[in-house]
């Protein structure tokens, strides 16, 4: 039983002598992402297309298409994994996860209110008319 | 008591051995802050994904989304990028198995790939503007150029980067250096696809759909 101490390099399959023992696995776990891609982009292309679903459920149906075609993208082409050797590797990108989600969650929510509770630029115009 | 002192004994284990082997090496150290450079890049692009979904609606009287996206095109961009991505990854399979020719071989197979995603995008582009859909016309077109070009101008800078990788690995060979910065282009080039996989979702699919 090998102990790992250090960190796995980002990228990175494993140490280089297990790489070069294991590669025709390493080709494997490429193509079996190359294929989940295909499957999910497929499926994307074809949910916004079609008329078989419920409209208003569509974005989100996307959005979930999208997530997950990240994650297979994170998994067999970075090498992300949950193994103990890579804990920094996601420990970041729990943190640079967490910042997206609070640019774009933060952007929508503040500029949803503003358009609600601001009176649009024609309205000012009328008003300024009025004098 | 005798399983606390336990758990103790292995704890302690475990300090010395990673305080033994030292500093990480050099491979881990520079891979990890690319990787963190990475993360920042996709924080700058969640910015301009928040921007283009806020601005999506102000198309000032001039052409909407449906309108001007075409989905072949698209579809044949993201098919290009995503086995460059997949060649990328076996280029990385034949550094590490240091076999000279493959990694030229996909290095090629991936620039090409590369290539041709930007000369579809490039051809979008100056199809729009021909038709009168330029950045100055439209919060929405100018969001949409800012978001699209940027991801374009990476893929860019990728190119040329993989120009001089292969240059150094007909020049140095595999040394510890070319074999870092090769995996660094690598870890570029997967997150370029990353931000596609968003980028054709929200602006294009999301946008027709709609």
């Amino acid at each position: 039983m090998t102990t790992t101490v250090h960190d796995r390099a980002p990228g990175d399959t494993s140490t280089s002598a297990e790489a070069q023992a294991a590669g025709a696995a390493s080709v494997l776990v490429y193509t079996i992402g190359l294929l989940l891609a295909v499957v999910l982009t497929a499926t994307s292309f074809w949910v916004a297309n079609t008329s078989l679903l419920w409209v208003p459920g569509v974005p989100l149906g996307l959005a979930v298409l999208a997530i997950a075609q990240i994650g297979v993208h994170l998994v067999f082409f970075l090498h992300v994994t949950t193994g103990p050797d890579n804990t920094n590797n996601v420990l970041a990108l729990a943190f640079g996860v967490l910042i997206v989600a609070l640019v774009i969650a933060g952007s929508l929510w503040i500029m949803a209110n503003l358009n609600e509770n601001m009176m649009s630029s024609t309205e000012l115009m009328n008003l300024q008319m009025q004098h | 008591m005798n399983v606390a002192v336990a758990v103790h004994d292995v704890e302690r284990e475990a300090l010395i051995s990673a305080t033994e082997a030292g500093p990480a090496p050099k491979r881990i150290v520079v891979a990890y802050g690319f990787w963190i450079f990475i993360l920042s890049d996709m924080v700058m692009f969640s910015a301009l994904f928040a921007g283009y979904a806020v601005l999506v609606h102000a198309t000032a009287g001039g052409q909407t989304g449906p309108e001007l996206f075409h989905q072949v095109g698209v579809a044949v961009e993201t098919a290009c990028l995503l086995a460059s991505s997949y060649s990328c990854g076996l280029m990385s399979l034949a550094i590490s198995a240091r076999r000279r020719l493959a990694t030229y071989f996909f290095a090629v197979v991936t620039f090409m790939l590369g290539a041709a995603f930007l000369a579809f995008e490039i051809r979008e582009f100056v199809s729009m503007i021909a038709i009168g859909a330029s950045p100055q016309r439209s919060a929405f077109l100018s969001a949409f150029f800012t978001l699209v070009g940027c991801h374009g101008l990476h893929v860019t800078v990728g190119l040329i980067w993989l120009i001089v990788m292969m240059a150094q690995v007909a020049i140095k060979g595999f040394r510890a250096a070319v074999q870092r910065r090769l995996l660094c282009f690598s870890l570029f080039w997967h997150a370029l696809d990353i931000i596609w996989v968003g980028l054709f979702t929200v602006v294009y699919l999301m946008g027709v759909s709609q």
